[in-house]
């Protein structure tokens, strides 16, 4: 993975020499909070409803062992023992102390860390395919091209005050695990006349008003990577909406220019902005791209798995996916334990998952956007003894894209901008359904909650979403079918009225109670959602 | 070199507007929501451009600045407004030469911004060689 080098440490440094400075001037009173909160933001800094959370950034999802046990120390010294895992790859904690924040960032850049953009109106956390460098489906590692993005979108003088956050994934298989068209820009590399180049989609999104990116360019030559991302950025920061901070994202830009003319706008700039000279050449490219070379694996390792614990075969059907070199594997870990909080993980767990990833999986760990981690390189012979130390830890969860691996967000717990909690909801759901024999009857089936209309709980890619809305001064939830997040990728429908907490769960036991009635054979149930559509569906909810 | 303030007794600047309706005006101001290469053809004569900021936030001057170096404006280009220590730098990267704050500043605090960064990882309008050619020789 990729190695810091003399400048990019001189530059994290600088970051955090400038944000301590940042936090003096405030304590002293010598900027206003209105002055300091973009400043915090761009330092991953917000002030949620009981104190301040810090959201690090983990680039792509990658990260070493001392970097994992980092995450853990920091959730020991600085927070209450335990960190969130995001969906967008990062690690948040909730209880920090504003005076902390520069300790905590020093601590993050001994590391090669940061928390650099996760937050406010610039270019965020690049995020990418878990499997990157490990899918038997990939074309080519996405992580350097994520890398060369990152690079450049930091610190970037032109748009660090964009009319909003801007989110750029970048994957390099057909099969989508990044929900990708669902980013401000969705970038896949595809191969053509035996090149590499990126197909660019622009626009797409969540929020209040969901958007699944349209193709704006379909092969950006490498060379050009970085003059036509900065094509797309500049038209929006010329021309994105400033006047309501509900309509200020790029899809927003685009949807009332369409994407032909925003096409037009973008290709008359990259003309421009190409003669600049702004793209690194190749040599740039090849040395970072060397650091994402494939660990030294034994393709001569075995590739028998002794499944003669049944506990263990469950887990390995579930949690286990195909890796390139033969004799090993990719293992997902969990953290959606029955009843538990999505996403979140102890310091304990945080450093027993450094240590296997140390230990079997050439010191690699990833950050999905479903919330979970991933041992990316793993010798199957090696699989029983990985799966007993994370049977022993709570992790060995066998729920991989089941009903109860719920992405949610904090919700009304925690964040300030939430109109209902999504934590417990997740959990009643989990609870519920908590039975394995019935989540494996269902299947595949993306369960996603947001506590509010901002969905950062994917709510709108969800087969089933949940959607938490205040009314009239109590938590209800509105519920949605068919929505998407990969390369099938759709917007979910909203089922009718809402539910209060409990009716939401029933709802949905009535939801795939119909869908086990209707299914046809090999079925998921968003492909009978599709089949059928809603109508019998909503017969079953509302009878 | 950045001059923090701008002189006194120099000639106003005029609206974007008024300068495009023939005007012999050396001093222009754009607005944020007004198109820097209007002014491209007139650059040669034109001493100083004035970019307003009302609200920090608003970083559509950060494109005109860059927009106007890049079509070869070597005149005083200036951020006026709501113009804070902490984007300072990033306007010098974008090609402003010259701030005309609303509310004065530290000018420690400004050497400090300034001179914060060791290096840049992109090519901007400041003429800094980025991390990357670095790297390459």
């Amino acid at each position: 993975m990729y190695q810091y080098d003399e400048y990019d440490q001189a530059m994290v440094e600088a970051r955090v020499a400038e944000f301590s400075d940042q936090v003096r001037r405030r304590l002293a009173g010598e900027i206003t909070e209105d002055q300091f909160k973009p400043l915090r933001l761009m330092n991953g800094l917000y002030l949620q409803l009981h104190a301040y959370m810090l959201r690090v950034a983990v680039p792509y999802g990658t990260l070493d062992s001392r970097q994992m046990r980092m995450l853990a120390h920091i959730a020991r010294k600085y927070d209450r023992d335990y960190g969130h895992f995001t969906t967008r790859q990062n690690i948040q904690y909730n209880w920090i102390k504003l005076e902390d924040a520069p300790a905590i960032l020093a601590d993050l850049a001994s590391v090669e860390m940061h928390a650099i953009q996760t937050s406010g109106n610039c270019i965020r956390n690049i995020s990418s395919d878990q499997w990157a460098g490990a899918a038997a489906d990939e074309i080519t590692d996405p992580r350097p091209w994520a890398e060369l993005l990152r690079q450049w979108s930091s610190f970037h003088p032109e748009f660090s005050y964009l009319p909003r956050k801007f989110k750029i994934a970048v994957i390099a298989a057909d099969e989508d695990r990044a929900a990708m068209r669902l980013h401000d820009i969705g970038i896949q590399i595809v191969e053509k006349d035996g090149q590499h180049g990126a197909a660019f989609y622009v626009g797409g999104g969540m929020g209040r008003t969901p958007m699944i990116a349209p193709l704006i360019k379909d092969f950006v030559p490498l060379e050009d990577l970085l003059s036509y991302t900065e094509a797309c950025l500049r038209v929006y920061n010329r021309y994105g909406r400033r006047d309501n901070i509900y309509k200020a994202r790029i899809k927003i830009l685009i949807h009332e220019l369409g994407a032909d003319e925003y096409r037009r706008q973008v290709e008359e700039e990259f003309v421009h902005v190409k003669s600049l000279g702004i793209d690194p050449p190749k040599a740039e490219f090849d040395r970072i791209a060397a650091q994402f070379a494939m660990p030294p694996l034994d393709a001569s390792a075995p590739d028998a798995i002794d499944r003669s614990d049944p506990d263990f075969a469950l887990w390995v059907d579930r949690q286990v996916a195909a890796h390139k070199m033969p004799g090993h594997a990719i293992v997902n870990i969990s953290l959606k334990p029955v009843g538990g909080i999505p996403g979140d993980a102890s310091s304990a767990q945080i450093d027993l998952m450094a240590d296997l990833a140390e230990r079997y999986s050439h010191d690699e760990l990833r950050v999905t956007h479903a919330q979970n981690i991933v041992l990316p390189h793993v010798r199957k012979a090696d699989l029983y003894a990985i799966w007993q130390k994370l049977d022993e830890a709570g992790l060995a969860t066998p729920n991989l894209d089941l009903i109860s691996d719920i992405i949610a967000c904090p919700g009304l717990d925690y964040c300030s901008l939430a109109n209902a909690r999504s934590i417990p909801v997740a959990q009643k759901i989990a609870t519920r359904f908590a039975d394995l024999d019935r989540q494996k009857e269902l299947g595949e089936l993306k369960l996603k909650i947001s506590g509010c209309i901002n969905a950062c709980g994917h709510h709108h890619a969800g087969h089933i979403g949940i959607l938490g809305v205040d009314r009239k001064g109590t938590e209800n939830y509105q519920l949605l079918l068919g929505g998407s997040g990969a390369e099938d990728v759709s917007l979910g429908t909203i089922t009718g009225p809402g539910f209060d907490e409990d009716g939401i769960v029933d709802a949905i036991e009535r939801v795939t109670d119909k869908y086990l009635a209707e299914r046809a054979e090999g079925e998921r149930f968003l492909d009978t959602y599709r089949r059928v559509g809603m109508a019998p569906f909503k017969e079953a909810i509302y009878g | 070199m950045v001059e923090h303030l701008h002189s006194d007794g120099e000639e106003p600047c005029v609206t974007l507007d008024a300068f495009l309706e023939q005007s012999n005006a050396t001093a222009v101001r754009l607005e944020p929501d007004e198109d820097a290469r209007a002014l491209i053809p007139y650059l040669d004569r034109l001493k100083l451009i004035e970019v307003a900021f009302p609200a920090f936030r608003d970083g559509r001057g950060y494109s005109s600045a860059r927009i106007l170096r890049e079509a070869g404006f070597t005149g005083e280009l200036r951020a006026q407004g709501d113009v804070l220590v902490d984007q300072i730098a990033y306007m010098k990267r974008c090609g402003f030469d010259s701030f005309a704050p609303e509310k004065a500043l530290n000018p420690a605090d400004v050497e400090a911004a300034l001179t914060r960064w060791p290096q840049h990882y992109q090519t901007a309008a400041d003429g800094a060689v980025p991390i990357w050619k670095l790297r390459h020789g």
